[in-house]
């Protein structure tokens, strides 16, 4: 039998204390998953139910429609966002660092801190987006006390937040870029738009890539700000699988249904990330 | 010489655009939290507090044992903190000499779970246990966000340091422990400040293990705030003086050391769960 490496002393540790806090959660979460179990009752064991009654489940199915709806605008904006920024904060200019960590400010602070001077912003009456909207002349919103605008209310505030951690991933991928093309595409007289849609880009396509993963998972994620801002209202017109699955689970302490949206969603990310990279690995083949 | 300006111009702009709305909100929790209630309800808005007031923040410290909550945070993230570093960093170290991928990868799958679906089966057995709404309770969820974060950025940090110096400490007789007590973890202490710092603030910020597990007088400040809005009368100035309280350590410790925290977010993209 080969020797186990000295190294495992270093890992086994961390081994353990991952296999409690992270692994053990998984296994019990999917055993819980096979059984009606109210906090208080004894667990019965229910086989598939759990999971067949959810497709019949109208509100989880709109949870599952508010959060991809959600998810997709709050990956696309800061991509795009995100990406002109660190295009911006790779240009040398006075105070440059002070000013990118101003920017980088929004995912740094305490998450609850923030939605709850948003929700202060959004106020109908005396909420201070309403004035700015008067200014440039345009009537009071009633922001996300409206049905219709709460989820691209809280967009708003994810792309506000987030769109600084696209930029950072980006702004890494620009500083590792090859300066060869950048010499050879001046040397051909390439003007900069030229460059930057023909050279730059192209070049920092994986990072952007990267940071789509990233940010598709933080927003699937998306907790504190929902539950802060709205708690899913008004009514359930922004009510995500998260927020639906907190209610489940600590409202109305139905674990074993809790934990068959938990399976559900956890499925609903592996498949969404694996999509994200299936889409990179196509589109390599038609550069 | 002309475009040159023209060039200087608009990357001014491209810079004030951009910073702009990230700044903004917080100078609008600042005037909030230092404005009297009447200016805070008035219509059109006043934007500078005058005469500014410090009636906001008092009101925060005798509403509720807010240092209590203070404390409660501290000892959570502090300890999640320090545990995350002891058995991280050397898991760390053994990670990159041995090139452990799949540990890795389920560092990065746990990254893709939600906090709820760890909160549920710990909540469980935590009530068990009987531990539910005590601290330790708390910060044992908080390892789910310590942990990985410690474990990927020192893994990687390791992973750059030249292997030179080991091997000649290998030829000379240490053992691995000498050789990453001696040599390794002296050369890799940048890299254990960021993820320390890192780790703290995510640790600090969360909400929702505090908010599940946490009892009356064990809440941490993210959830102690959340409590003021809902179940007190809803006064803006108060409110906004809480929520600067609890966030201004993070935004100072950013803007202070923001090359390292900037360096070690870039790193892996790493964000707490």
């Amino acid at each position: 039998m080969r020797k186990p490496s000295p190294y495992l002393w270093f890992i086994a540790p961390a081994v353990i204390v991952i296999l409690a806090v992270i692994v053990f959660p998984w296994a019990f979460t999917l055993w819980m998953s096979l059984f009606e179990w109210r906090i208080g009752s004894k667990a019965t064991f229910v086989g598939l139910t759990n999971y067949t009654d959810l497709i019949g489940n109208r509100r989880f199915l709109e949870s599952v429609a508010h959060t991809l709806i959600f998810t997709a605008a709050a990956v696309a904006a800061p991509l795009v966002l995100g990406t002109a920024a660190a295009l911006v904060f790779h240009q040398k200019f006075f105070a440059r660092g002070l000013l990118r960590a101003a920017f980088v400010l929004p995912m740094m602070a305490t998450p609850v801190a923030i939605a709850l001077v948003w929700t202060m912003m959004f106020h109908p009456q005396q909420g201070v987006l309403n004035y700015l909207l008067s200014l440039v002349g345009i009537g009071p919103s009633e922001w996300v006390y409206s049905p219709r605008l709460a989820i691209a209310c809280l967009v708003m505030v994810d792309v506000w937040q987030w769109t600084p951690l696209v930029m950072l991933i980006v702004l890494g991928g620009l500083a590792s870029l090859p300066t060869e093309s950048f010499e050879a595409a001046h040397m051909e007289g390439a003007s900069r738009w030229q460059t930057l849609r023909h050279v730059t880009l192209p070049l920092l396509m994986p990072f952007v890539l990267v940071a789509a993963v990233v940010r598709m998972i933080d927003a699937l994620k998306t907790f504190d700000t929902i539950y802060v801002i709205t708690q899913g209202g008004p009514g359930t017109a922004s009510e995500t699988i998260n927020i639906y699955l907190y209610l489940q689970a600590f409202s109305f302490f139905q674990i074993g249904k809790a934990s068959a949206v938990v399976v559900v969603f956890f499925v609903l990310v592996i498949a969404l990330s694996w999509l994200l990279f299936w889409l990179r690995e196509r589109s390599k083949y038609y550069e | 010489m002309k475009t040159k300006l023209v060039d200087r111009l608009l990357l001014g702009l491209a810079v004030f655009l951009l910073v702009s709305p990230a700044v903004s909100v917080f100078l609008w929790m600042l005037s909030l939290a230092f404005k009297n209630e009447v200016d805070n309800l008035s219509y059109p808005p006043v934007f500078i507090p005058s005469p500014p007031t410090l009636n906001n923040f008092r009101a925060v410290f005798a509403s509720g044992p807010f240092f209590q909550y203070l404390i409660n945070s501290l000892i959570v993230s502090g300890s999640a903190t320090l545990f995350a570093l002891l058995i991280g960093v050397p898991a760390g170290y053994g990670i990159a000499r041995m090139k452990a991928r799949k540990l890795m990868m389920t560092i990065l799958v746990a990254r893709m779970t939600p906090a709820i679906s760890f909160l549920i089966p710990l909540f469980t057995l935590f009530q068990l246990l009987g531990l539910t709404g005590t601290l330790t309770a708390v910060a044992i969820t908080h390892l789910v966000i310590t942990v990985p974060i410690t474990v990927y950025i020192v893994a990687g940090y390791f992973e750059t340091l030249p292997a030179e110096l080991e091997e000649a400490a290998y030829v000379d007789g240490c053992s691995p422990w000498q050789r990453f007590r001696h040599i390794a973890l002296p050369l890799a202490r940048p890299g254990i400040t960021v993820a320390a710092i890192l780790a703290f603030i995510f640790s600090w910020n969360n909400f929702i293990f505090g908010a599940v597990l946490a009892g009356r007088e064990t809440r941490t400040l993210p959830v102690a705030i959340y409590n003021v809005l809902t179940f007190e009368q809803i006064a803006w100035g108060p409110l906004a003086a809480a929520a600067l309280l609890v966030t201004l350590p993070v935004l100072l410790l950013t803007l202070v050391i923001q090359k390292e925290i900037v360096g070690g977010l870039t790193a892996g993209g790493v964000k707490g769960t």
